[in-house]
């Protein structure tokens, strides 16, 4: 189900995202854990690991074709998995969708992962760049308009959004399969029993 | 820079220091290799990293102890100076042109004349009319009242910076001589000062020591570390803990290390404060050879590479002393935060002036003078500031509706100049004309009874402060607080104790004060916090009781 390059980007953007929401809201204050400075430490260098799997992750996607599999699907299939989610789970129906190779993700998944990788993602890390190079800006005269305390707002959104985004998706991944599991299994593997 | 010749040669001991640097022999060679590629790209070198010598070592080529002209019987210190002027022709008229002989200073940036003659204090005022008092840290003889000739050459106290032994000290009310008879000091004390060997004194002369200039600096406003705070007696000899640079038993600077002399003029003055010093390291060549500040050695990105690359860009915007500098007042001694004279005066049913002390024999009230707080270890204030000071001098009208600054100091995030700065922030109480709206000049010491410490009379003794300025005293007197603002550049702990990150990166950090940046982990905005976390548990109550309704509808299945 889940290609060797899939499974590798899926788990260490994983654990990048979980160091840099941990380190990023010690930073902002929520808590201490490591120490501020450590914090800081951890978060820089995640960043830049994490943006550099981003772009091999945008290179994969385009390259394979893979990107096709978040185009949002009709309306009424949209429509049908809300249904599903919203009702038709209580009552034993099932999955509206299967999961295929070529057709990985149902109509909801699509959408939140379009939205995760051009929306959240990219507002991380480009409020997340502003802010690591303001000084640099500013001397080279750059985004000016812009002050910390914007890009720090735009930032902290992002991350709230993100962490959000995590809470759904351990719930849904976790306890969506048609068989207990067999997504993790597929994640880790890459195999996955098709149900058909 | 006419004195920059005497610069260079502590630019070339240094140089000459800094190459005998002990490493491997591979890294030696590393080093020999990058250095000039260092020196081209202007990255300064980590002087943490660095095992330096002891700084101070004398290395003059005059014995001054055998010279003829010292082995006199010298009767007062103006014939000590005659003898030196004999080979040093040029040295009262180099002294004649500095802050320390003018005691007035034309800050070019704002316009105003400062120095002691002409600014206003909220310790003990003013030097007009107290002069035989005031004047004992003039490095002159003779300051006793206005008519003090300034271009006296013989009146020079060569004595005070250069003598080496210690025992010469200017008598505190003989208008900057020191006693040359025996004399009971402090008053009604019982104990006598003896007269300091001035034929012995005037051989050992050389080049000015810590505790030379700490005669003067380390006393101001009437005692030990009561002004500045991060000046005071314990630096004569201080611990690596108290300061880095002067650790006697360390670098062992002295201050001219960072106050550079040329032509006996001193750079690095607090009414000419530099907040952002952009020049680098000072190396020879450069046309000003002034290193007052810590970038002049250290540079613009002081820390190693090793370090959070963060620290490097703080620099930009945070003063170095803001950092290394956590607490003022940390060599043991305290220093004087409040003072009130409105509560001067009190005596007790003997007609005795009331003293109190605190258990470290700090006075907490002194008739003489009224109320004081002394603290130690003090935390400072910050603010932005870009070096330039506004002082109320006497021709500016106050604002008594409320804190009247005596120095008003200017900045914001928004310039360049600007650096976010650690200040003592001395308050008080003093007495102002509050008919005229300007402060009192109180004619405290004397022996005339006008005098306050005599006659206790705040009229008789504004009266008399007011005319020796030639201001008209509208007879109405009132007290004022007041604040001044006092740059913290002294007592530079080492890099391992200057503060974390968390003492200004955390909700109750140091930085409260500081508007127009953003502080991660102090600055929050409450509306996105709670929003934040209003989605994220709504996130997680949702999909627990997603999760919930899915078991009790399958239970519920079951059983049905």
């Amino acid at each position: 189900m889940y290609a060797r390059f899939e499974r590798f980007w899926h788990w260490s953007q994983a654990l990048l995202i979980i160091l840099m929401l941990a380190t990023g809201f010690e930073i902002h204050g929520s808590y201490a854990l490591i120490g501020f400075e450590q914090a800081v430490s951890v978060h820089s260098f995640s960043a830049w690991v994490l943006i550099g799997l981003w772009i091999f992750a945008w290179f994969w996607h385009l390259t394979t074709g893979e990107w096709k599999q978040y185009i949002p699907s009709a309306p009424d299939r949209i429509l049908s998995q809300i249904r599903f989610y919203a009702f038709e789970i209580f009552q034993g129906k099932a999955h509206p969708f299967h999961k295929k190779r070529d057709s990985k993700l149902n109509p909801l998944q699509r959408l939140a992962y379009l939205s995760l990788h051009v929306m959240i993602g990219p507002a991380i890390w480009i409020s997340g760049l502003l802010y690591l190079f303001y000084k640099d800006w500013a001397a080279m005269e750059l985004f000016s308009g812009i002050s910390l305390t914007i890009i720090a707002m735009i930032h902290t959104a992002a991350a709230f959004l993100m962490l959000a985004f995590v809470v759904a998706h351990l719930y849904l991944a976790l306890t969506m399969d048609e068989h207990p599991l067999s997504g993790l299994r597929a994640m880790i593997t890459g195999y996955e029993q098709d149900p058909d | 820079m006419s004195g920059s010749r005497g610069s260079g040669h502590i630019i070339l001991r240094d140089i000459l220091n800094a190459s005998s640097i002990k490493r491997p022999i591979v890294k030696k060679y590393a080093l020999l290799l990058f250095a000039p590629l260092v020196c081209l790209l202007n990255v300064s070198i980590s002087f943490a990293k660095i095992e330096t010598g002891s700084y101070s070592t004398q290395s003059s080529t005059a014995d001054h102890s055998q010279f003829e002209e010292l082995k006199q019987d010298f009767k007062t210190g103006p014939e000590v100076t005659a003898a030196c002027l004999g080979c040093h022709t040029e040295a009262s008229k180099q002294l004649h042109k500095t802050t320390h002989w003018t005691w007035a200073f034309e800050n070019k940036l704002t316009g105003q004349t400062l120095g002691k003659k002409n600014v206003i204090n909220n310790f003990c005022v003013a030097t007009a009319s107290n002069w035989a008092r005031c004047t004992s840290c003039h490095i002159g003889y003779g300051w006793k009242d206005a008519s003090f000739d300034l271009t006296s050459e013989e009146s020079v106290d060569c004595l005070v910076c250069h003598e080496s032994t210690g025992s010469y000290k200017k008598f505190p009310t003989a208008a900057g001589h020191p006693n040359y008879v025996p004399k009971k000091w402090p008053p009604k004390k019982g104990k006598t000062r003896q007269p300091p060997n001035l034929s012995e004194v005037a051989q050992s002369v050389g080049k000015p020591g810590r505790s030379n200039c700490g005669a003067c600096h380390f006393y101001g406003g009437g005692g030990d570390g009561v002004k500045h705070g991060h000046l005071d007696s314990s630096m004569h000899n201080p611990s690596r803990e108290l300061d880095v640079h002067m650790d006697a038993t360390g670098l062992n600077f002295d201050c001219q290390t960072c106050h550079t002399t040329g032509s006996h003029q001193v750079a690095g003055s607090r009414y000419d404060p530099k907040a952002s010093d952009k020049r680098g390291v000072v190396i020879p060549g450069l046309k000003d050879q002034n290193r007052a500040s810590c970038e002049s050695c250290h540079g613009n990105t002081p820390h190693p590479e090793t370090a959070n690359v963060k620290l490097n860009e703080h620099t930009s915007k945070l003063a170095c002393v803001t950092c290394h500098i956590p607490e003022f007042a940390r060599g043991g001694r305290k220093t004087k935060m409040w003072w009130d004279w409105s509560t001067a005066g009190k005596k007790d049913p003997d007609g005795k002036g009331i003293v109190i002390k605190d258990a470290q024999g700090y006075d907490t009230y002194n008739f003489k003078k009224g109320d004081f707080i002394w603290e130690a270890n003090v935390e400072p204030e910050y603010y932005w500031f870009d070096g330039e000071v506004q002082f109320s001098l006497l021709e500016n009208k106050i604002d008594d509706s409320g804190v009247v600054p005596i120095n008003n100091i200017k900045g914001s995030y928004d310039d360049d100049k600007s650096r976010i700065w650690p200040f003592k922030v001395m308050r008080g109480r003093q007495p102002y004309d509050s008919k005229n709206k300007i402060f009192g000049i109180p004619h405290l010491f004397g022996k005339d009874a006008d005098a306050y410490w005599q006659g206790f009379d705040w009229n008789n003794a504004l009266a008399a402060g007011f005319k020796e300025r030639g201001f008209e005293y509208s007879g109405e007197y009132d007290f004022v607080e007041t604040e001044y603002y006092w740059p913290v550049t002294h007592m530079v702990a080492p890099a391992e104790n200057s503060l974390s990150c968390e003492s200004c990166h955390s909700a109750e950090g140091r930085l409260q004060n500081i508007d127009g940046v953003y502080i991660p982990g102090q600055n929050r905005f409450p509306w996105l916090d709670i929003i934040g976390w209003l989605i994220v548990l709504g996130t997680l109550g949702g999909v627990l009781l997603h999760g919930l309704g899915r078991i009790v509808a399958a239970k519920n299945k079951k059983r049905g």
